[in-house]
């Protein structure tokens, strides 16, 4: 008897339909990715219904979390420079490599006597360990405090820059206690800096 | 070099010299794989909605004095932020009429801000002073979400002010202040 042969179907399916959607989603994804930027800080803004995008350009970022107050400048030549003429400010000369790696730093939070220690650490992992304790917004005796030199100095370096006015955001956590929140609005408007904006989550209405 | 030439062998009797015809066809799973692995990779470490922002504006401190404009009481809503998520509120003068105390939400603040600034446009015809005072207690998102209100129910004229003393006191007995 013969026997009945079953044909084998190849297992072989086409692929190139498959790589071409796979393709299509990588581009967009590389096209569309900005990198979340490291907090060194847990920041959980509130929710509201406000619809403004955040600039990307000329805006300094106040991350406000466990009391601590951490910031950071926007464009690599901006912080350079603020670093340059706060360092003239304190009187501490940062070192072209200090400079470098500062105008790659997002955000920090270390005091002005701390701050070189932490530009010259070694290797991202150290980076991560150095004890943050959030830049200090107390003013000492006449001066200022050194967060108001910061904003103040970047201030006047983006006016300089790029001939516009700064804008100032405020990433606070939702949990934060009003005094902490308070004392850097205070901050900004003894400089006069009366508009700012909230970062905030969307929220349905 | 000749040595290379062994494989097919196709000249020998005179044929012509045939290239093999390789199939087009390659196995692409492993660049699927590839593929999708850095899909996956992107998706998950891309922010695709950007941070919305609320713009605040504060009044400027120097100025206060110099044009201060009496704030009809008659208009205005005050509103303190308490702890726990709870606020007080009351419309015209201090201790004049009675606070309402009140958490947050659709069905609460809402509510109320909505009745009263129907309320005052109709008696007076102008519209709503609000006035927000966050008291030491309070967190970040409560006053997010007082300004979010303003937003929402479209008062025009809102502030954020300092409390005083007898205002504490006034949180303190409802034993929305610790």
């Amino acid at each position: 008897m013969p026997r009945v042969k079953v044909p084998r179907k190849s297992t072989l399916i086409d692929m190139t339909a498959m790589c071409d959607v796979a393709f299509l989603l990588l581009t967009f994804f590389i096209l569309t990715a900005k990198t979340k930027t490291e907090e060194k800080i847990p920041v959980d803004p509130p929710f509201s219904t406000a619809e403004k995008t955040v600039p990307d350009e000329d805006i300094a970022t106040l991350v406000i979390g466990q009391g601590k107050v951490f910031y950071g400048v926007a464009g690599f030549e901006t912080r350079k420079q603020t670093l340059i003429e706060m360092g003239t400010l304190y009187h501490i000369n940062f070192t072209p490599a200090e400079q470098e790696r500062f105008a790659v730093t997002n955000s920090f939070g270390v005091p002005m006597n701390q701050l070189q220690t932490y530009l010259d650490l070694d290797g991202a992992e150290n980076v991560k360990k150095f004890p943050q304790s959030g830049i200090p917004q107390d003013s000492t005796g006449q001066s200022p405090s050194e967060l108001y030199n910061w904003i103040h100095t970047s201030r006047v370096v983006t006016k300089n820059i790029h001939a516009k006015e700064m804008r100032v955001t405020i990433k606070g956590d939702a949990k934060e206690e009003y005094p902490t929140i308070k004392k850097v609005i205070d901050i900004l408007q003894k400089q006069k800096v009366n508009r700012f904006s909230l970062i905030t989550n969307i929220k349905g209405k | 070099m000749a040595e290379l030439d062994t494989s097919s062998g196709g000249s020998k009797k005179g044929h012509k010299v045939r290239s093999k015809k390789a199939s087009t066809r390659v196995d692409l799973t492993a660049m699927v794989d590839l593929a999708f692995l850095l899909v996956t990779f992107f998706m998950l470490t891309t922010t695709l909605s950007k941070p919305k922002a609320m713009d605040l504006i504060m009044p400027d401190k120097d100025d206060i004095k110099k044009d201060e404009l009496p704030v009809p009481a008659s208009r205005t809503m005050t509103i303190l932020l308490g702890s726990g998520n709870r606020v007080e509120w009351w419309v015209g003068e201090a201790g004049k009429s009675t606070p309402t105390l009140e958490g947050f939400g659709k069905n609460e603040i809402r509510k109320s801000i909505l009745a009263n600034k129907e309320k005052i446009e109709a008696a007076s015809g102008k519209d709503m002073i609000v006035i927000i005072k966050p008291s030491a207690k309070s967190v970040y998102s409560n006053m997010v979400n007082m300004l979010d209100e303003m937003n929402i129910t479209g008062v025009e004229r809102y502030a954020i002010v300092d409390m005083t003393a007898d205002e504490i006191s006034e949180l303190k007995k409802e034993n929305i202040y610790n």
